[in-house]
């Protein structure tokens, strides 16, 4: 996943709250909890980066931590929050 | 075990949801907007007792305001209930309305306006799901409460909203006393209409104040219920009604916290705020949409909601071993049968509720109702149907809610 492009599902809306963001998919109705701010910010540079990698270390994530912040955008793609750039294979 | 509260005094860092959840969201999660008083039913455990339009309701006009504004806030789904929302003129026109402008629907039906021609328009209007209230698996048992002919209103309607494609709709079901035995049945009908059983908790608010005690599940049923519940997971839907179950094994799915002015509140047709749609009284009674600061200033500012959002003591109950999942249950369920809103749920699994009821307590005069004087007879629900097929007042009783005053009186 890290040298892939990634984006937002066009069906998701992200809203601040005061522990991080809600995710909701307006398609599959599914509400997730971004539990930490830079998570949210991980999923925002996802617009802007040619890779997962990249939007990692512009959201300032220290590489230790990379691990579980991928295992946190799985899990956002297991619900379709985010989904791989088009024409891209995942 | 421990008497120290657990719950946290400022909002922490990480942590779960469920802690974040205490101190409030910007915006909620479970917003349920009752659009009119208006019912043509008069079922006995109405919780915002409808029945009569108030000439207060919000204009149509009003309604896109809101919308507006719920839009504005990012308040993705909204449910909407009643009364029965679909006697409303304009209530076609405002949810085609909410949709357009990023808020999805859920609403709550007796059926009554779901035709062929108003079911083929659900199934081809995305962000719309449609809850079909049904509290009995047979006629009997259903119109009970519901009052003559509303079970097959119900019925009629899910056989439209399938007929005309519409995917996943909900079965609504308010577990009794009396639909206990039926919650397979329940989950039947749901499959035949390729809908999702919903099962929510009764609560003794509006006119269920009334009937809660003859209605409300005996404690052995309770644990029917949670078994029921954690053999069927994921395949059934709860609204997290039952967390004041949890005592009885593991966790329910779901979030284990009374959400009321933290993540869900209620917007009445006159356009009050309340805490949760459980709880019309004026004791909860946050603001209203129309103020200065509209709906936001209410959910973001009001005193109320943000007293609710700070901590709470749960006097006894914070030396329960299973306050961390039930954590005193529901507070509207305490504060319509008189109970502290500190102490447990009057349907406590541990049975402190039990003794709490038979204590002294003042159940709260209801601030609003809108029920009709008089129903002509053929379209009230007659509960004496059922009560006369109940066993024999003068049988020794089956366990101590059962005793009757006047068990072993021969007159
Ligand atoms: S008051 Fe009861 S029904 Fe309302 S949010 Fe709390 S637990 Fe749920
Ligand atoms: S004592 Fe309180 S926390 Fe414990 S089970 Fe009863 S209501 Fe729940």
């Amino acid at each position: 996943m890290r040298d892939e492009e990634w984006r937002l599902s066009p069906a998701v809306a992200l809203r601040p709250e005061p522990f991080g963001a809600m995710a909701y998919h307006f398609g599959n109705r599914k509400l997730t909890f971004l539990k930490r701010p830079e998570l949210v910010r991980v999923v925002q540079y996802l617009q802007d980066s040619e890779t997962v990698r990249q939007a990692l270390s512009q959201a300032g994530v220290p590489e230790s931590q990379w691990p579980a912040y991928i295992g946190a955008l799985r899990s956002l793609a297991a619900t379709d929050m985010i989904r791989p750039s088009e024409g891209q294979d995942q | 075990m421990t008497d120290v509260i657990s719950t946290p005094v400022a909002r922490p860092t990480g942590g779960s949801l469920v802690d974040q959840f205490e101190f409030g969201l910007d915006a909620p999660i479970c917003l349920t907007w009752e659009l009119t008083y208006a019912c043509n039913l008069a079922c006995v455990h109405c919780l915002s007792s409808s029945g009569r339009r108030d000439p207060r309701e919000l204009t149509t006009e009003q309604c896109e305001a809101v919308i507006d504004e719920l839009q504005r806030m990012q308040v993705f789904y909204v449910n909407i209930g009643g009364g029965e929302p679909t006697v409303r003129p304009d209530f076609w026109h405002l949810l085609q309305y909410a949709v357009d402008h990023q808020v999805g629907v859920k609403f709550s039906t007796n059926g009554i306006r779901i035709d062929k021609e108003k079911a083929a328009f659900l199934a081809s209007t995305p962000y719309v799901d449609v809850q079909i209230s049904l509290d009995g698996a047979t006629a009997e048992v259903n119109d009970y409460v519901r009052g003559p002919g509303s079970y097959d209103t119900a019925i009629r309607a899910l056989k439209n909203l399938k007929e005309a494609g519409f995917k996943d709709a909900k079965v609504s079901v308010v577990v009794t006393r009396q639909n206990v035995g039926q919650l397979d049945d329940f989950k039947r009908i749901a499959d035949e209409h390729g809908a999702t059983l919903r099962l929510t908790r009764l609560r003794p608010s509006g006119r269920g104040a009334d009937v809660w005690d003859e209605l409300h599940p005996l404690p052995e049923q309770q644990r029917t219920i949670y078994n029921w519940l954690i053999a069927n997971g994921d395949n059934v839907l709860t609204g997290d009604s039952f967390f004041h179950l949890a005592p009885f094994g593991e966790s329910l799915p779901g979030l284990n916290l009374c959400g009321a002015g933290r993540v869900v509140c209620l917007i009445d047709p006159v356009g009050d705020v309340y805490a949760c749609p459980f709880a019309i009284h004026e004791t909860f009674l946050a603001g209203n949409v129309l103020n200065e600061g509209g709906f936001k200033e209410v959910w973001q500012e009001s005193a109320l909601f943000t007293e609710l959002r700070s901590p709470q003591t749960s006097g006894a109950c914070t030396k329960c071993a299973f306050f961390d999942s039930c954590r005193g249950g529901c507070m509207a369920a305490k504060f319509f049968t008189g109970l502290p809103l500190d102490g447990p749920d009057p349907e406590c699994v541990q049975g402190h509720g039990e003794a709490a009821l038979a204590g002294d307590r003042n159940r709260p005069q209801p601030s609003q109702d809108h029920s009709r004087a008089a129903l002509p007879k053929r379209a009230q629900p007659v509960m004496v149907q059922l009560s006369l097929t109940r066993p024999d007042i003068t049988a020794p009783p089956v366990s101590a809610c059962a005793a009757s005053p006047l068990a072993g009186f021969q007159p």
